[in-house]
């Protein structure tokens, strides 16, 4: 089982590829949306690919009000 | 006509195939220009499916297949108007639209969607009157009326009732969540999921296999496995146009056209 910074790294390696941006450049309180620039399409395709990659369904209501990197950690791995 | 071209979708008949390629930005809305293009389908496959075998409709825009009908033109409409006739129009809006559909659905064709991306409200609805649906893994369903207090107004909900169980229309129904292509085929809704990118591919090799098919035998499966629910569509014209009437559905556009907020498409 994951632990909740391998969770965390994981989803910002997974941002940093996708929308190609410098791993380096993302931190865990990041609001994602301004850091990687996405508008709420490019929202959902993220939410997509982290589904995909951790094989957990994640309801987007879920994210409501969620913009950090470790926030959306910790929504991911309470389904774990 | 064989080959069509419009402002918000095209179509081209080939080796027995009409494909319908959806092309209006930002993401295929349907509105008025979508759906009289959409009724010119509808009459064109009276005379292209003694021709044809199968139909696919795809979405040329890479932000999705249909993120539903056009909320903001519905909102500027119905504004311009007083109640009884923005409601009239709602009406005649939603009759031509399930026509439209149930044409689709009744069609002698083999009919597929192969989506990826947003496949929101009327888009999903529209996913749905096709025989399969042919999911890219980055395709997204979601029926996010609920949150305008609407309910589906495009045939969605007997259509999702009829193939996958009262169960499944309640959750996605009720909760407005969206859900991804893999538990899109979990539940039933898919029947296939493919790599980014290559839905539409996978659509003509699945369109080529139904034209090795006797036509006579598909059409007889296909109407005996896939009855249109008419008197339930009707019923939901009906309900959708009681809850139009309600003051929350104003400020539940008005909010939608008005929105700042980053995930506008988020239920």
């Amino acid at each position: 089982m994951r632990t909740a910074d391998q969770t965390l790294d994981e989803i910002l390696n997974l941002a940093a590829i996708h929308f190609k941006v410098p791993r380096q450049k993302l931190t865990p309180d990041d609001d994602f949306f301004k850091t990687l620039g996405i508008d709420s399409l490019q929202a959902l395709d993220l939410l997509t690919r982290i589904e995909h990659h951790f094989n957990v369904e994640l309801p987007d209501y879920e994210l409501q009000g969620v913009s950090d990197f470790r926030t959306l950690a910790g929504r991911i791995q309470a389904r774990l | 006509m064989k080959q069509f071209h419009g402002q918000a979708l095209s179509w081209e008949l080939s080796d027995g195939v009409i494909e319908v390629a959806l092309h209006r930005e930002p993401c295929n809305e349907i509105g008025s220009q979508t759906l009289e293009e959409l009724e010119k389908l509808a009459t064109a496959l009276e005379i292209l499916t003694d021709q044809s075998h199968a139909l696919i409709i795809y979405s040329d825009l890479k932000s999705g297949f249909c993120s539903g009908a056009d909320l903001r033109e519905l909102y500027c409409r119905s504004r311009e108007m007083e109640q009884a006739k923005a409601l009239e129009g709602v009406r005649d809006y939603l009759k031509r639209i399930h026509r439209v559909m149930n044409t689709l659905d009744a069609s002698p064709l083999t009919t597929i969607a192969a989506v990826h991306g947003v496949t929101f409200g009327g888009g999903f609805e529209l996913a749905l009157a096709c025989d399969l649906i042919i999911a890219d893994k980055m395709a997204r369903f979601c029926f996010p009326e609920l949150r305008l207090g609407l309910i589906p107004g495009f045939g969605g909900i007997p259509r999702l009732k009829r193939d996958l169980g009262n169960g499944v229309v309640r959750d996605l129904l009720l909760t407005g969540r969206s859900i991804n292509a893999t538990k899109g085929q979990a539940i039933g809704l898919v029947s296939q999921v493919v790599a980014e990118g290559e839905a539409l591919k996978a659509a003509r090799a699945t369109a080529s296999q139904i034209g090795k098919f006797d036509r006579r035998t598909a059409i007889a499966a296909k109407q005996f496995i896939k009855p249109i629910p008419y008197e339930e569509l009707q019923r939901e014209i009906d309900i959708f146009c009681d809850l139009f009437a309600q003051p929350a559905v104003e400020r539940g556009l008005k909010r939608f056209v008005e929105s700042a907020e980053v995930l506008p498409y988020l239920p």
